[in-house]
């Protein structure tokens, strides 16, 4: 995989860089290398899920998915990145987390959804089960190229 | 004649003419006054003398289209306010937004003797000042509908806390009686609140008595499987009383699986499970 | 590195996790607790989770296979505290942690493992 050294972004192109631009704000970019920045992440967003008042389910359910797309990205992605915004679509608040790394790819997206199915790579539980944890999901890989998965928890 | 002309103008018309506005909108605005007694008036009288002041303050500034502006910060803030309250005190959408709309009709006579000779440029400040109290009269109605949310979802929230009552049977046994229609937002408050209660009273045992819920659907089923798989997990297990012939008819049609929940038809029975699981009997006293 | 510390009562062992955990952690944890079963002669082992606001599936899994591994040399296991949000997520997640008996404390898991204090 390759890391831009001037800008230290990962180089995977993808159209879900631009999801909600209008409605972001805030925005903390986070590296995902090692097992402690795992722990970094889940603290940021259990700070941002408080600050937007989400129930402490919705937290616990977001900061979980959190951490599991967060792994995949370090285990299967050989390490990436993630946004964390603020959204605000005027009448409610959210937060959405976009993952990137720029690894081999889901080749076989259904399949790695459906709970517990390991390619090997051993995707697992982790990935279908945090599209049930959050509201909005959305996923674009392609083989060799990297990986980008978002995920939006809104303020019920 | 530039906006800032215009703007200073009309702030200037509504300075001078303060005292003859305020009379003729008040007017109007008595005569469609339900409950007119002193205090309604006296309230009334007030809004329109803070809200011309502020008006006019926000004219002068020169921006007479963005009512989003810094300038008519305090004019949106004095809306909100007078909107909010008409919404607590029962007023309608209509009734607030009117209270807006029917500053127009004194304000262009007031500008028809400002723009003397000049009627392209009555004709302008008008539509201008015709366009922008629209916006106002607009906001209000937004503001009173945020307002009129807030109070519903914080009645919600009580009637959500009065319908879930929880009832410590013995030591370690719970029943929580499920009162009206569930519907998803409520099932799983109501869920939370269970598990919750579990852990704060040490209860092992969970019944969960729906007698009170006249129907379930799938998504309720599914919360409710939800809640025991969840209070399984913590170390707790429920039963489940109450279930009527209809709704039992429901869960089977719905393919539900119930296979390893307990299922009683009435709380007492559920009770002697309950006692039975917790180690406890209940003895009859031995007459002498 | 900073390892969780592992009590032992009896033939009883004590983990009480009280700090975020990250992978490797998980592991190690999972390591020691199985070396001090055989070391310990140990005959239960109580997990106590009841300050963690999150268990994801490493976590989870690194519970039931320390459950199994325990169960392989003769020991049980009891995870106590599990908080209610974190249930919740765990059964939306899917995971079951079938094999793991649960308690709501302490006290209860003790009682499970057979140990009563008066």
């Amino acid at each position: 995989m390759t890391f831009d050294t001037r800008s230290n972004a990962v180089q995977f192109e993808t159209p879900l860089l631009d999801y909600h631009l209008a409605w972001r704000t805030g925005r903390v970019t986070l590296p995902l290398r090692t097992d402690e920045d795992v722990v970094g992440l889940r603290k940021q967003v259990r700070e941002r899920a408080v600050a937007i008042a989400l129930s402490l389910v919705d937290q616990t359910k977001l900061v979980t998915a959190a951490s599991e797309l967060a792994r995949n990205t370090i285990k299967y992605g050989g390490g990436g990145e993630v946004h964390l915004d603020g959204l605000d679509d005027s009448m409610r608040r959210g937060i959405g987390l976009l993952f990137v790394d720029a690894g081999q790819g889901i080749p076989d997206i259904d399949s790695a959804l459906r709970d517990g199915f390991t390619t090997g790579g051993g995707l697992g539980l982790g990935f279908g089960g945090s599209k049930r944890l959050v509201d909005e999901f959305d996923v674009d890989s392609r083989p060799k190229e990297g990986t980008a998965v978002l995920i939006i928890k809104w303020k019920r | 004649m530039s906006m800032k002309d215009y703007a200073d103008r009309i702030s200037q018309t509504i300075l001078d003419q303060e005292a003859a506005i305020a009379a003729e909108w008040l007017a109007q605005l008595e005569a469609l006054l339900v409950r007119s007694n002193a205090a309604a008036r006296e309230q009334l009288r007030s809004h329109c003398q803070q809200f011309l002041k502020a008006f006019a303050g926000a004219t002068r500034s020169g921006e007479l289209e963005n009512i989003e502006h810094r300038s008519w910060d305090e004019v949106r803030d004095l809306l909100s306010e007078i909107s909010a309250t008409r919404a607590r005190s029962g007023s309608t959408p209509a009734e607030t937004a009117t209270f807006v709309f029917s500053l127009k009709q004194p304000l262009f006579s007031r500008l028809r003797d400002a723009f003397t000779g000049d009627a392209d440029g009555l004709a302008s400040a008008s539509w201008t000042i015709n366009t922008l109290i629209d916006k106002l009269g607009l906001f209000t109605i937004t503001v009173f509908q945020k307002t009129k949310d807030q109070i519903i979802v914080r009645q919600q929230q009580e009637l959500l806390e009065l319908s879930t009552p929880v009832v410590k049977l013995w030591d370690g046994i719970l029943a929580l009686p499920l009162i009206g229609t569930l519907d998803s937002a409520r099932t799983q408050v109501v869920m939370e609140n269970i598990l919750q209660k579990i852990v704060d009273t040490g209860a092992i045992i969970a019944i969960i008595d729906i007698t009170g819920v006249p129907t379930v659907d799938t998504l309720v089923a599914q919360h409710l499987m939800k809640t025991i798989a969840a209070a399984r997990l913590m170390g707790a297990d429920c039963i489940i009383s109450g279930i009527r012939p209809q709704i039992a008819q429901t869960i089977v049609h719905l393919g539900v699986n119930l296979e390893d929940v307990i299922t009683k038809a009435t709380l007492a029975d559920a009770f002697v499970v309950a006692l039975e699981r917790t180690g406890a009997t209940i003895a009859a006293k031995r007459t002498a | 590195m900073e390892r969780i510390p592992i009590l032992r009562m009896g033939d009883l062992l004590l983990v009480t996790i009280q700090v975020d955990m990250h992978d490797r952690l998980a592991m190690q944890l999972q390591d020691d607790l199985t070396a001090r079963i055989v070391s310990d002669n140990a005959k239960g082992v109580l997990i106590d989770i009841s300050a963690l606001d999150l268990v994801d599936s490493f976590i989870g899994r690194m519970i039931s296979n320390t459950a199994a591994m325990a169960r392989v040399l003769d020991a049980r296991t009891v995870v106590v505290g599990m908080q209610p949000a974190v249930a919740i997520t765990l059964v939306e997640l899917g995971l079951t942690l079938h094999g793991v008996k649960t308690a709501l404390n302490v006290e209860k898991g003790m009682a499970l493992l057979g140990k009563n204090f008066q």
